[in-house]
């Protein structure tokens, strides 16, 4: 099902694993340049690459994806709790997790194309984050989060608050307070964790590049170009649609137990409507149906997220403190409107920005500016000739 | 041809540079690390950087706002500016009104949304990227918990704000994690005999709780020590933080063959909750021949005023009054009062205060090392906070201190002037042995950052 590999996709994916694995030198002139943001990045990165293999390819919205990002981290953190704390087999069976769950709100929601798909998702995402804190609590530990605990002394009689930790126990680790996920012995905190989620990010930009390019990747196409068309050519669509759906599910299943294993608590705000809206949002930011718009979207908004809500009103006045003094508390005021609590304004403008100048979001700026420069290239190459 | 062979050499130039700059990455982190940081964020130059996490949105905004205010006090008055409020009161003190251990108390802050997620990122933020060496802040308890936590094993101090659950120092207590609030526990102690005596032993409660750890404590607390005087506990149901209405799970109350609801509610939800409550004419009813009552195990002079007219005569516990008599109380009221115009809540106080402990705890230790820090908190007595004499326990970093129980007034003098104290447990009524409530608290975290 995957296609081969041109050369040009080798360096694509080169120098895009040059640029990920560099970014705590290239984006700490911006301020990003710090774990746990560029932890974000890649996760979200992750997150929103594997919903644009829904969305991007087949043109379904999906409106219920932080569904599968919780189910992920619940099922990191319980394989944390009951077998080990090694990363590995938390993110396997987080991946698988949330397939299985993709897999079943898939072929319920399938049925039906367009908004009621949408509403559809965004119902059972909702129900989901309504079960976690309800009737589930003894699965999810509602509001305060499932978290690990220090190993059990004596019979279990709660899992929440008791951990066993098969695994480790017949390893014979001896644990020293609450132990911190790790890869083999690399505590999977700070640095070592976004490499961690970095090499994920890039093994599943490698996924979903082979997609693109395999005659999969032209049948989702071709179900997003005319779907009616398909139909009477007698190809059925729905399982191809619920692979995808399955595939992009288990993305978010992958980047919902990097959250877990870079940070060990699950809750269930994770799966709420607005962590769904904004993979949505990310995704038209960065591009839809491109390759790397999805990732440029989800670092764009993790950073303003971040680094515009951290600004306050004394830095404005630092910053603008070269103004005459009544004026300077003018800009200050109406820039403080922007920052802070209001950096959803600023987010909110760029959107419209976006959407309005430049449909296509981010990449298409890109091809625009790369088009002029080839343009120009193009003219000198052509006086030569 | 020639142009393909000119794009090739390009790219190659590219893969190349890009290929080199990600192989230097792990080597400059060795390098970055090289320099000797003995434990999480050292401070280095002239300032100690210390992050405040409150919650500036959501249903404990007001707190958080009012949190805010007191660390930025806090700051000053360690800076040496100001009047200096509670430091000319506080005793024993080592502090020396410039700054601590000589360098310049900076600050950060962070939104932590009431959601522990929230509150996790943005204390790691302000941990790793503005080199904060002490977090504090709160107002729910799970996100306390979640940040106390995370503190413990990125090896900084977190001197915890408003939390209440019994779970901060009990099952979920750190190393790295203080409590200056009061808890559950010592609620349920204070105000069951004093209802008891205002409303008879025997009574049928019904529960109303905020649907995570402070609720669930709060609730246990209060049925284990009402139930130990003859109370019934006829219900106990649990509703969404932040839910806004409460009418559908109110409608069933009076229904239910109960005379006393319970509400373990706290900010938003309790000035709602309670407002509707007395909307639905829940006050003036009679059940079983007695007197319907409303309860609120925790409230403060913030959710009083929120309340309103809801709020007169209802009783509950508070960790602190801006009414209080004493010196300390009296010096910090002042000093707030001049610097926002308007009185400190329960909330500010405890900010305040552990801010203070913990810049006096660093210059007793002479280092900001967490593990000296952490010794010199254990076990620290003191007066003059605001709470009378005060002890920091060193088996659950849990501080002993009387506990008022209060009403909400009937003729208040001033929109400020809201709660009346009725009783002041005195601290032998509301301690309790460490090792009843679980947990452990871990060893010192001196790994660099």
């Amino acid at each position: 099902m995957f296609g081969k590999t041109a050369r040009q996709d080798w360096i694509f994916l080169a120098i895009f694993a040059a640029f990920v694995l560099s970014m705590p030198v290239t984006l700490a002139p911006i301020g990003a340049g710090y774990p746990d943001l560029l932890q974000k990045f890649a996760i979200y990165g992750l997150f929103a690459i594997g919903f644009n293999i829904l969305f991007g390819l087949t043109g379904y919205l999906s409106f219920g994806h932080a569904a599968f990002l919780g189910v992920g981290s619940y099922a990191a953190v319980w394989v944390f709790k009951l077998l080990t704390v090694n990363a590995v087999p938390a993110v396997i069976f987080a991946v698988l997790v949330a397939g299985l769950f993709a897999a079943a709100i898939g072929y319920v929601s399938l049925r039906r194309a367009g908004i009621y798909f949408s509403i559809l998702t965004l119902a059972f995402a909702q129900m989901s984050y309504n079960l976690a804190y309800s009737v589930l609590t003894p699965l999810t530990n509602g509001e305060t989060g499932l978290q690990v605990q220090l190993l059990a002394q004596g019979p279990v009689t709660d899992y929440i608050n008791q951990d066993v930790r098969i695994l480790d126990q017949w390893l014979g680790v001896k644990e020293v307070g609450v132990p911190s996920p790790s890869l083999f012995g690399i505590e999977m905190s700070g640095w070592p964790g976004f490499y961690f989620a970095a090499v994920m990010l890039i093994a599943g930009m490698f996924i979903a590049q082979r997609i693109f390019r395999s005659s999969f990747g032209m049948m989702l196409r071709a179900i997003k170009s005319n779907q009616t068309r398909l139909n009477y050519t007698g190809v059925n669509p729905r399982p191809y649609l619920l692979a995808a759906f399955v595939i992009s599910g288990m993305y978010a299943g992958l980047a919902g137990a990097l959250l877990a294993v870079i940070d060990p608590l699950a809750g269930a705000e994770r799966m709420q409507w607005t962590a769904s809206g904004e993979v949505v949002l990310m995704t038209i930011l960065g591009g839809v149906g491109t390759l790397l718009g999805p990732f440029l979207g989800a670092a764009l908004i993790k950073y303003a997220e971040n680094i515009f809500s951290a600004i306050n009103e004394k830095i404005l006045h630092a910053t603008f403190a070269w103004l005459p003094d009544g004026l300077q508390n003018a800009v200050v005021e109406i820039a403080g409107l922007f920052v802070g609590k209001g950096w959803h304004l600023t987010l909110g403008l760029l959107f419209m920005l976006i959407v309005i100048f430049l449909p296509g979001g981010l990449m298409e700026g890109f091809e625009r500016l790369m088009r002029l420069f080839r343009r120009r290239g193009g003219a000198h190459a052509e006086r030569e000739g | 041809m020639r142009n393909d062979k000119l794009i090739i050499n390009r790219r190659q130039l590219i893969r190349g540079a890009a290929g080199g700059a990600a192989l230097s990455v792990p080597i400059l982190h060795f390098v970055r690390e090289a320099y000797a940081e003995q434990y999480c964020n050292m401070p280095t130059g002239k300032e100690v950087v210390l992050g405040f996490n409150v919650p500036q949105t959501g249903a404990y905004a007001d707190e958080g706002a009012d949190e805010l205010r007191a660390f930025k006090l806090a700051v000053k008055h360690l800076n040496g500016e100001g009047d200096g409020g509670m430091l000319n009161t506080f005793k024993p003190s080592a502090l020396k009104g410039n700054g601590v251990l000589g360098k310049k108390v900076a600050f950060v802050t962070g939104d932590t949304q009431t959601k522990s997620d929230a509150a996790r990122a943005s204390a790691k933020r302000m941990i790793e990227k503005d080199k904060a060496i002490m977090i504090s802040g709160g107002s729910s308890s799970g996100v306390a918990i979640a940040v106390q936590s995370l503190c413990q094993d990125m090896g900084v101090i977190f001197m915890a704000g408003l939390t209440h659950s019994n779970d901060t120092t009990g099952k979920d207590k750190r190393k790295h994690g203080f409590r200056h609030f009061f808890n559950t526990e010592m609620t349920g102690a204070a105000l069951a005999p004093v209802l008891a005596k205002e409303y008879g032993t025997d009574r049928k409660a019904y529960h109303l709780t905020a649907d995570y750890t402070w609720g669930w404590s709060q609730e246990g607390s209060i049925k284990k020590y009402t139930e130990a005087l003859g109370w019934k506990t006829v219900k106990a149901v649990r509703t969404p933080l932040g839910a806004g209405d409460f009418s559908q799970y109110l409608t069933p109350v009076l229904n239910s063959g109960a005379d006393v609801l319970v509400l373990n509610h706290y900010g938003k939800d309790m000035v709602n909750s309670l407002t509707q409550a007395v909307q639905f004419g829940m006050r003036d009813k009679q059940v079983n021949g007695k007197q319907f009552q409303i309860v609120v195990p925790l409230f403060s002079r913030l959710m009083a005023q929120g309340a309103g007219e809801a709020i007169k005569g209802i009783y509950g516990s508070t960790n602190w009054n801006w009414q209080m008599t004493d010196e300390a109380s009296k010096a910090f009221v002042k000093s707030f009062g001049k610097e926002y115009g308007f009185p400190p809540s329960q909330a500010a106080q405890t900010c305040y205060v552990q801010t203070i402990l913990y810049a006096n705890a660093c210059e007793m230790a002479g280092t900001f090392a967490p593990a000296g820090v952490i010794k010199a908190l254990e076990g620290f007595k003191f007066d003059g906070l605001g709470n009378g004499p005060t002890e920091y326990r060193a088996a659950d970093h849990q501080c002993f201190k009387d506990v008022l129980v209060v009403k909400g007034k009937e003729k208040p003098a001033s929109k400020y002037d809201l709660l009346e104290v009725v009783d002041i447990t005195p601290r032998s009524k509301v301690e309790y042995e460490a090792k009843m409530l679980g947990g452990d608290l871990g060893p010192v975290n001196m790994k660099p950052c």
